[in-house]
């Protein structure tokens, strides 16, 4: 008897996964893996937020808690409160019913049933990604039914922004067409546009009638501030036009593995809200009926409690701060040796990553020569970095760099 | 200021919650909720399990837990204990490493990543579903790009199996095509194929190389025991062919607000499990890219430690015992009153549901005069029935049989 998969190719191992598997079998008790996207604590570890443990506790204590189905739509409860999260409290567009916010498997869920509604419901299928952004982007996208085209973004001679070359191609993005745009703390590169390059963006946006889907991974990891990480997305809802908006709490709560994340979608009227619901519902069903309930209980708890929203505001100013001293440990670290090269996109860029601006074959020496990993295109977890590692990393790049071109 | 989505229509409301809906806006203190797939004890309240309390304060009390991301696949032990749970401990099929196992939101969402899967990798893209089935399986296979078929399953006129029909139909699809089974306690019959019936449908689906697809939501639910139900997809895979397996941990632990559930794809070599495993991996990365961690902890917590396993195999035969109770107090109380007709199905029937043969006429008289509710199609759960309340509903039954055609 033939087996009925017996055509099938094993499916080419994700780059991330690849490194992540050198790092593990790495013998080395030096080694340090930079290619994880989660945070790490100054020790070196995994971290549960002290809050996220006290609502768990208090979740699992409650004997009047059940374990139902949650509607289609999750947790209702979660639903309003991450959308004043992330549109704020004083928000007109949700005080005029015009925001549909529905619970989804975190960012990713999020990013997948909003593409789903989108090639099923806009009229045009082109969705505009940064070049480069997050890896599993495109395949989101695709799977949905939309077809991916990138428009510029990272300009490789500055580490920066290439703001023209993003402009030129959101302007000749034919009308209509799906833009994803990264809120803050740009993944992978960690580049982000000024305020003021926002308002052009959105006017360029807004003028061509392009949608805007925002990615919003990072609220308050990235400055440490919750509100100033919201702005670029505030703005655009405030000039009254339409977005979709991906929500995750995989790292500003630390709930990477609950899988916790919202799709909010802003319209123009509170009736064409309930209409695109009713049809964000269809596309649940069928792919796994309803979410999760605990991660968004922990979530639902900790937002409405005014002293735990306080204790996490807290902890994530904490994790956030961490990061940024890491950058500027670096840095001054690399100035110290005299590393040839402008470094300074270190301490410009932002959030958990940095595009360092090494290249495969640097990554591939500092990986077999000081055992620390980090991916093939040069993104470091500045996250994954203590102040004991940050001298290994610098002794990595400076070498690296001044061995190979 | 137009909306891009102002054409979206309104979709229509979900038949089976909507009952729920009606029931919830009903004043009267004597209303009865048959309608949605939940048990509720014998107080008519929603049960989580004693040792899913306790497998979960144990976890949330470990502070050595921590909340990363999960494997793509998902947890590996709850993926082990789980294929050891459907297919036997003993199962040649595990022992030669021919199972892939894929941790999956539940039923829904280990049915939908598998027929995505197959969509894009198996031959055939028509499945045959019986008649009639649950109500959300027409629009997992659609939407994942399967054409649906129907086999002939319930026989009206005797409220049993439509035996010949069905092996008419299956021995008409096309070769190699797929074939939706439920496992047991099928929904929302309540009509399950005897084991000679069971073995007589294996021997035609493998004569025509048909596909089988596995619904397994009810193990351990149905009969009360594991093993028991379990029989038919274990018979299938000791002859040695290929299968795939949805199963869910909804019913039998009582956790259906985590989403805990498995895909299972039995293979006939371990090469090819190995290369349908990274292919399937494949298809959750862009959909929300690995699967929850609370409910499959809670799962595999239970399943590897003996004494929870036994508590656990002690409620379930407890909530399948108080279901078989009340379909023996329902059928007795009909009997009593003499309403006229052949009620035995009552009892012949198996699982969470009894499709009474009640006409939506009767439904909706059933509904109005005595705040009974029901999905139209005449089916009841058994779940939400008491002791207490067997008299209403035999009541409500007799006076709809008697005065609605």
């Amino acid at each position: 008897m033939d087996s009925s998969f017996s055509s099938i190719a094993p499916a080419p191992e994700d780059p991330i996964l690849t490194v992540y598997f050198a790092s593990r079998d790495d013998p080395s008790p030096v080694k340090l893996n930079l290619s994880g996207g989660s945070y790490r604590s100054e020790e070196g570890k995994p971290h549960v937020l002290q809050v996220v443990r006290r609502a768990e506790q208090h979740l699992a204590n409650d004997l009047s808690r059940d374990k139902e189905y949650l509607p289609l739509d999750g947790l209702s409860e979660f639903n309003k409160l991450s959308a004043k999260l992330i549109l704020g409290d004083d928000s007109r567009a949700v005080e005029e019913n015009r925001v549909v916010t529905i619970q989804c498997l975190s960012g990713t869920g999020s990013l997948r049933v909003g593409a789903e509604f989108l090639a099923k419901h806009n009229h045009e299928r082109a969705i505009f990604v940064s070049n480069p952004t997050w890896g599993n982007h495109p395949n989101i996208f695709s799977l949905a039914g939309l077809s991916v085209e990138y428009f510029r973004y990272y300009d490789p001679r500055t580490r920066g922004l290439d703001f023209k070359g993003m402009l030129e191609d959101l302007g000749a993005a034919p009308s209509g067409a799906i833009v994803v745009l990264q809120a803050c703390a740009h993944n992978p590169t960690g580049v982000d546009p000024t305020l003021e390059q926002w308002e052009q963006i959105r006017q360029v946006v807004r003028s061509k009638s392009l949608l805007p889907f925002f990615d919003n991974a990072y609220q308050g990891f990235a400055s440490g501030n919750l509100e100033s990480d919201a702005q670029a997305i505030r703005m655009f809802v405030a000039d009254g036009g339409e977005c979709l908006i991906a929500q995750s709490f995989a790292k500003n709560m630390g709930l990477y593995g609950e899988r916790i994340g919202a799709l909010t979608i802003v319209c123009t009227s509170e009736d064409v809200a309930m209409k695109v619901k009713s049809q964000l519902l269809l596309v649940v069903r069928p792919m796994y009926l309803s979410p999760p309930i605990h991660g968004a209980s922990i979530v639902t708890t900790i937002l409405k409690n005014s002293d735990m929203y306080n204790d996490w505001t807290v902890e994530l100013k904490r994790m956030a701060n961490r990061i940024l001293s890491m950058r500027k440990q670096l840095y001054e670290a690399l100035q110290a040796r005299g590393t040839p090269g402008d470094w300074s996109h270190i301490i410009r860029q932002i959030g958990m990553f940095s595009f360092t601006g090494l290249n495969e074959k640097h990554v591939r020496f500092i990986a077999k020569d000081y055992h620390i990993y980090m991916n093939y295109d040069g993104r470091v977890s500045i996250a994954g970095l203590s102040s004991k590692t940050v001298s290994q990393l610098a002794d990595a790049i400076h070498a690296a760099v001044t061995r190979m071109a | 200021m137009d909306s891009v989505f102002s054409n979206v229509d309104r979709a229509p409301e979900d038949p089976i919650l909507g009952v729920t809906v009606a029931y919830n806006n009903d004043p009267s203190p004597a209303k009865l909720n048959l309608g949605v797939g939940a048990y509720r004890t014998e107080e008519g309240k929603p049960l989580v399990l004693d040792v899913v309390r306790r497998a979960e304060q144990q976890l949330v009390n470990d502070p050595s837990r921590v909340k990363e991301y999960i494997p793509i696949a998902g947890l590996a032990d709850f993926n082990k204990l789980s294929a050891k749970l459907i297919l036997g401990a003993d199962s040649p099929a595990i022992q030669e490493s021919r199972v892939a196992t894929i941790q999956c939101l539940s039923g829904t969402g280990s049915l939908r990543v598998g027929a995505e899967f197959l969509k894009k990798h198996y031959h055939q893209s028509v499945i045959f579903i019986p008649k009639p089935t649950w109500g959300n399986h027409p629009k997992v296979f659609n939407l994942a790009g399967l054409s649906v078929e129907y086999y002939r399953y319930y026989d009206p006129a005797t409220r049993g199996l439509d035996f010949q029909g069905l092996l008419e139909d299956l021995g008409a699809a096309p070769s190699g095509a797929i074939v939706l089974l439920h496992a047991c306690a099928h929904n929302p019959t309540g009509v399950d194929p005897t084991p000679e019936e069971w073995e007589q449908i294996r021997q035609l689906i493998r004569s025509k190389s048909l596909l089988p697809f596995f619904d397994s939501a009810y193990q351990g639910f149905a009969s009360g025991s594991l093993d028991t139900d379990a029989h038919s997809v274990r018979t299938f895979v000791a002859d040695g062919g290929e299968c795939l397996i949805a199963q869910s941990y909804a019913k039998n632990m009582g956790l259906y607000g985590e989403r805990v559930g498995a895909l299972s794809i039995v293979c006939k070599s371990a090469d090819v499990a190995s290369k349908v495993e990274s292919q399937v991996k494949l298809v959750v990365r862009p959909m929300y890219s690995s699967p929850p961690i609370h409910g499959a902890s809670i799962v595999a917590t239970i399943l590897k430690n003996s004494d929870m396993y036994n508590d656990w195999t002690i409620e379930l035969k407890g909530m399948a015992d108080r279901i078989i109770s009340m379909r023996q107090q329902l059928f007795d109380a009909l009997k009593a009153k003499g309403t006229p007709g052949d009620w035995s199905h009552i009892i012949k029937q198996i699982g969470m549901f009894t499709f009474t043969g009640l006409n939506k006429e009767q439904v909706v008289f059933m509904t109005k005069e005595y705040h009974i509710y029901m999905t139209s199609d005449g089916r009841i759960s058994m779940a939400g029935l008491s002791t207490k309340t067997v008299p209403h509903l035999v009541e409500a039954i007799h006076a709809a049989v008697t005065r609605v055609d």
